[in-house]
């Protein structure tokens, strides 16, 4: 996929990753790409670690994202960063929020959950580029809005200029929570 | 140019459906195949409507093709089972307006209890299947699958993978062409299936299948990608997009459109152009059978597995011996499975059912969960409507003492689906079983559908709404109660006197599930952390938002909702009030 890049977008069911990449996926078909989006719908949304495939380029056959393949993982939880560590390319970069949401092994002490995982990512050799959507998100005005902090931070190191994103949002949220919205893409496109 | 969108497989069989003018969908949700009903109801143009179940929605599809209207009805792949009956007929009958069943299978079980393969039932039922590799054909298939099916005289199946139903993918739109209703004209010898009329039906339907052969041929719906190369492959669907991206243009593809009849002059001619021919398919070797039954050599099964989903990167590693590299970290990543959602009301009646140490019989639902750790209370699960059938089996094989100590618990769609029959052998047949129907007031698990009992239709129009109290006792139940699950120390009341009754009885859990949009939250709950004392019997209920944070209880106030269920566990009364 010349010019094309594999993007994996994961998270914990219920952080809105399914609106991630559908801006994703508008944003690249706007630009003129081939576009393929797989997401995965019903028992993994409920709380469970959720991934979807975001792939662009001249012509996309696969519509998913195999190990060493993805070019960025845009991670909504740090875990879950670590978890799909093994789909990154050589070279690839993680963006992550470095939210921790505890999954029920370690809610019921049956697991732990591992420290220092961005760091144990970083010395790998891989890009980790952190950031704190939770804070952001409550700086736009509302905790909701911590997918699209985490869409600002992609567009960004996507190299996508903002504009063509914010108007997919524009198109895409209720127009009483646009401004909030904006905000919050805008706070995550600079904080990266 | 007309306008391209970013559409998922599913949006573009509506799609399909709306352009090849359609005009009565019946459907029962079921992952992955609900987004089609979903944005069919979209089209004022198309009656939409979800049934009680598969079987019902497919002979209301079969009866809208008597009545010359282009029908559709769409499953997942067990609803396929359900819905086998009229199937196996209307292939004998064949239609009057164009009828095509949308089915989706779901290689990799992402939201499914088994694996198993429809293609089967194509060659079973003696019913054509088309299978679309990504969106646009989607669009072009559907719409294909109604010519066809008013040209062969034969309802048509339309099947789809998990990867090809919920991917998004370019489709150029195009307009919807008005289907007048076609006459309807008596006629018992074709639509009566008496013995007397079924035989020569019979003898019609194997002639129709060598026409249906013979078109699979030579219509371009199976396409030879030729790229000069030694080796072949069979490939259809998903795999085809993993095989084209795995091997490029190193191969020969034979990419079928037409999963049954398979075209058996074209399959010989591939296998006589190639030096070695690989089939590549996901589940069953139902294309590879079929080539080793013409004599055909070709290698499939012994190489790529019968079970899960396939990939670019297992047919790059089973034909290449290629293995990606990557980097993973040395430490255990704990797991991270599904759990019932905060403010979930099938917790509140999980726990109570755990503590009351019973055998639960389970079903299909959200509630399956309720299966999983911490809340460990299900002992089996089989299929849509089983659980009261199964423990009533179980009660009459183990006798009174089991009926002391066993439920069943089956959620609100899923009893109309098949749970009532069911519960008719319980009432019929006398086993002292407890029944309890989980009523969120809505089809939770494949993502809010409306169902018999909600009062709405697809559309959210207002209609009638089955009263769940009133027809368990219609159908011979003395004891009918209703509990809210948020009020534990009711649920076991209500348990304790139910399974000591000497009668069946049916429990209703009552509360609407919380991620509905009307219903209100209260605000998060907090822990007051100089009483806690760290004991942990919070985290029974198995609440993703509860976590011990420096020994304490710590509830996440993004995730709360504010049900209540975990301050009525507290010793120490440490939970409640709102956060400021």
């Amino acid at each position: 996929m010349s010019n094309g890049k594999s993007v994996m977008i994961v998270g914990v069911g219920g952080q809105g990753t399914l609106l991630a990449s559908r801006l994703l996926g508008a944003a690249m078909t706007a630009k003129g790409f081939d576009v393929k989006v797989s997401e995965v719908h019903g028992m993994s949304q409920r709380g469970g670690s959720v991934v979807t495939y975001v792939r662009y380029g001249e012509k996309v056959y696969s519509p998913i994202i195999e190990e060493g393949e993805a070019d960025i993982i845009l991670a909504f939880e740090q875990l879950e960063a670590a978890r799909y560590l093994p789909y990154l390319k050589k070279g690839g970069a993680v963006v992550v929020n470095t939210q921790k949401m505890d999954p029920m092994p370690v809610v019921t002490g049956a697991a732990q959950y591992p420290e220092g995982v961005l760091d144990a990512i970083a010395a790998k050799g891989v890009q980790v580029l952190a950031v704190d959507a939770l804070s952001l998100a409550e700086q736009a005005g509302s905790v909701k809005a911590v997918n699209v902090v985490l869409i600002g931070a992609m567009a960004k190191s996507l190299q996508q200029d903002p504009e063509v994103w914010l108007q997919a949002i524009e198109e895409t949220v209720p127009a009483k929570f646009l401004e909030m919205n904006r905000k919050a893409f805008q706070l995550g496109f600079d904080a990266v | 140019m007309s306008k391209k969108e970013l559409l998922l497989g599913n949006e573009a069989v509506a799609r399909g459906l709306y352009e090849a003018g359609v005009r009565v969908v019946s459907s029962y949700p079921g992952t992955p195949s609900t987004e089609i009903t979903e944005n069919a109801a979209k089209y004022d143009e198309i009656y939409c409507e979800w049934a009680p179940n598969e079987k019902v929605a497919m002979e209301v599809a079969s009866g809208a093709s008597f009545g010359g209207a282009r029908s559709f009805c769409a499953m997942k792949h067990v609803g396929l089972n359900v819905a086998a009956d009229p199937l196996f007929t209307m292939s004998y009958i064949g239609v009057n307006g164009g009828m095509v069943i949308g089915v989706a299978d779901d290689p990799g079980m992402h939201s499914s209890q088994n694996e198993q393969d429809s293609r089967h039932y194509a060659r079973a039922s003696k019913t054509p299947m088309l299978e679309p590799a990504d969106s646009a054909e989607c669009r072009d298939f559907a719409k294909l699958a109604y010519d066809l099916s008013e040209q062969f005289d034969v309802p048509f199946i339309l099947r789809l993978t998990t990867r090809i139903a919920h991917s998004r993918s370019l489709v150029e739109l195009g307009e919807r062409q008005e289907r007048e209703l076609k006459p309807y004209e008596k006629n018992p010898a074709k639509n009566v299936m008496l013995p007397a009329f079924a035989k020569p039906k019979h003898v019609k339907v194997e002639e129709r299948t060598v026409a249906l052969r013979q078109w699979a041929e030579t219509s371009g719906i199976n396409v030879v990608e030729d790229n000069g190369a030694k080796v072949g492959v069979i490939v259809e669907g998903a795999v085809y997009q993993y095989a084209h991206e795995a091997l490029g243009d190193s191969v020969n593809y034979l990419k079928l459109g037409m999963l049954w009849p398979l075209p058996d002059q074209l399959l010989k001619d591939f296998a006589a152009a190639n030096e070695k021919v690989y089939v590549i398919e996901e589940l069953d070797d139902v294309v590879e059978s079929h080539c080793k039954s013409l004599g055909l050599t070709v290698t499939g099964k012994d190489l790529f597995p019968r079970c899960g989903e396939f990939s670019q990167k297992i047919i790059r590693k089973l034909m290449k011996g290629e293995d990606p590299e990557f980097d993973t970290l040395d430490e255990a990543i704990p797991g991270r499975p599904p759990v019932m959602c905060c403010g979930c009301p099938h917790r509140g009646l999980f726990y109570a059912l755990k503590k009351a140490k019973v055998y639960v019989s389970g079903d299909i639902g959200c509630y399956t969960l309720g299966a999983s750790a911490p809340l460990s209370a299900m002992d089996t699960c089989v299929c849509m409507g089983a659980s009261i059938s199964a423990l009533h089996g179980y009660n009459k094989a183990r006798g009174e003492e089991a009926e002391k100590k066993s439920v069943a618990v089956i959620g609100d769609s899923t009893f109309i689906h098949s749970g009532v029959t069911s519960l008719i052998d319980i009432a019929y047949n006398r086993s002292n079983s407890v029944v309890i129907i989980l009523d969120n007031s809505i089809t939770g698990m494949t993502g809010h559908q409306q169902n018999p009992t909600t009062g709405y239709t697809i559309k959210g129009d207002p209609t009638s709404a089955v009263n769940l109290e009133a027809l368990c006792h219609a159908i011979g139940i003395n004891r009918v109660r209703v509990v809210d699950p948020y009020d534990l120390p009711a649920v076991q009341q209500a348990l304790k006197e139910e399974l000591d009754a000497e009668e069946p009885s049916v429990i209703i859990s009552r509360r609407p599930c919380a991620l509905l949009k009307y219903v209100k939250h209260k605000p998060a709950l907090t822990v007051d952390t100089d009483s806690c004392i760290g004991c942990k019997a919070c985290l029974g209920i198995g609440c993703p938002a509860i976590s011990i944070r420096d020994g304490k209880a710590c509830i996440d106030r993004t995730q709360c909702v504010g049900c209540g269920v975990c301050e009525s566990l507290c010793p120490k009364k440490a939970i409640g009030g709102a956060a400021e």
